[in-house]
């Protein structure tokens, strides 16, 4: 193919597209995932150079964009998730910046015939866009042969190949169960672009994480109350059903409840005055009360045996 | 017929044009979704001008962002019915409002017979007129 002109200019095409930005946030907002970080940095990289190449003619089709992102539950794959439809968006490989997110009861219906309209709704809504499917493994349940979700996958199959200028899909999940849906369906690992392994946090991120978020929250966490969190972060570790970040969320959330129980009781029980500050400030007694400390979930269980 | 120089069934919108290109059938519907509204696809073979309630192809598509889904349903139901009359029907759900605010023909089969005039004499010679659609003299389904 012949080409117009043989030069362009990238830096004015990564200024007119404002990607910098939107990395620069995914850097500030994102701790620690250094390996993800990157990975979204090279895809970024890849796809303003295929656009300058498209713009010279030089490729003739949009290259392939669905990715698949793995990764234990909390580790930020729908937060990187919304952050790449920004980037796809602002590239112009998608029309709409939405990210529609689903897991396998939105796609998999009840009975024969259920499945098809199910998932096609979907599609058409997340059309022009991402669409973002949780958990996508459960959509394949091989010891159940008679199961809906391979019809779905089909379908899925379909649309991710006759219209790759539409849509764009990111499948989720942890990364063991992912590989074992990718083997039962070889179909749909070739279509898949770019594979993003999210790494868990370590303690220091998972503190640097606490902070943040309290920070969001407008709450303070005094020196003890950090040390206390530290201590909370290895034993919650420990301990099963652990999910990362959004299991400091909760450890958060479950703070702020009992501070505003304290605080209550101070004002009411002890006529104690209360300030703003008092308001915004989570003490070592908040989190210390945790039942995390006693042994969490097995240490109930230990306790109730006889 | 003078009045319908190129002898197809004109109802709705831009139906004196020649018919709509997909390009221009997404710059439809990218209005429509604009205003917020809700798009259907409709099909019928009775083409007669009081026969308002086609059939719906599929359900009512809420809370889309982008025409290409609707686009690609449209072209669902040309495969599933070439040789219908197929209608692209915008809905809003504004309290006040509530019903379509806009309807095209997107497809139409490809030999259209058009209507004949009916007289039927009643009481005193008197005579009533009404049009009737050749297609529709054969059963549903083998009408084009």
């Amino acid at each position: 193919m012949t080409t117009k002109t043989d030069k362009i200019d990238i830096q004015a095409l990564l200024n007119e597209s404002h990607i910098n930005e939107v990395l620069d946030e995914l850097d500030q907002d994102l701790v620690g995932l250094v390996p993800v970080k990157q990975r979204i940095r090279e895809i970024a990289a890849y796809l303003l150079i295929t656009k300058a190449r498209l713009q010279l003619g030089i490729e003739a089709a949009k290259p392939s964009l669905h990715m698949c992102f793995t990764g234990n539950p909390g580790t930020g794959k729908t937060t990187v998730a919304l952050k790449m439809a920004d980037i796809l968006h602002r590239l112009g490989y998608i029309r709409q910046n939405h990210v529609i997110s689903v897991t396998r009861d939105d796609l998999v219906g009840q009975y024969i015939g259920h499945t098809a309209p199910k998932t096609k709704e979907v599609i058409k809504k997340a059309m022009g866009g991402v669409l973002f499917i949780d958990e996508a493994y459960y959509l394949y349940k091989p010891e159940n042969e008679r199961d809906y979700g391979q019809e779905s996958i089909e379908i899925l199959l379909q649309t991710m190949e006759n219209h790759r200028d539409d849509l764009v899909v990111i499948l989720a999940g942890y990364h063991d169960r992912m590989g074992t849906f990718f083997k039962s369906n070889p179909g749909m690992s070739s279509r898949i672009a770019h594979h993003v392994d999210f790494p868990d946090y370590d303690e220091n991120e998972l503190l640097e994480i606490t902070k943040l978020m309290a920070g969001s929250m407008h709450y303070n966490l005094d020196k003890a109350a950090y040390s206390a969190m530290k201590d909370y972060i290895q034993k919650r570790k420990q301990q099963p059903h652990f999910a990362n970040a959004r299991s400091i969320r909760n450890a958060l959330d479950r703070a702020r409840l009992r501070q505003a129980n304290r605080l209550f009781n101070d004002a009411i029980t002890h006529k104690k005055e209360t300030t703003a500050e008092d308001l915004s400030l989570i003490t070592e007694a908040d989190i210390r009360a945790s039942r995390v400390f006693e042994g969490g979930l097995n240490g109930e269980q230990i306790a109730k045996k006889p | 017929m003078m009045t319908n120089p190129n002898g197809i069934v004109t109802q709705g919108q831009f139906s004196f044009l020649p018919p709509l290109t997909d390009v221009q059938i997404t710059a439809q519907i990218k209005y429509a979704l604009g205003k917020g509204w809700a798009i259907s696809v409709e099909y019928t073979d009775d083409p007669h001008p009081r026969n308002t309630y086609w059939e719906m192809y599929g359900a009512p598509m809420f809370d889309l962002k982008d025409p290409a889904g609707i686009l690609m349903e449209i072209n669902n139901c040309r495969k599933t019915f070439p040789n219908h009359y197929i209608r692209v029907m915008a809905f809003s759900s504004v309290r006040g409002v509530e019903s379509p605010t806009m309807s095209y023909i997107v497809n139409r089969p490809k030999n259209e017979p058009g209507f004949g005039l009916v007289r039927q004499e009643t009481n005193g010679r008197n005579i009533r007129y009404t049009i009737h659609s050749y297609a529709t003299n054969k059963p549903e389904g083998e009408r084009y």
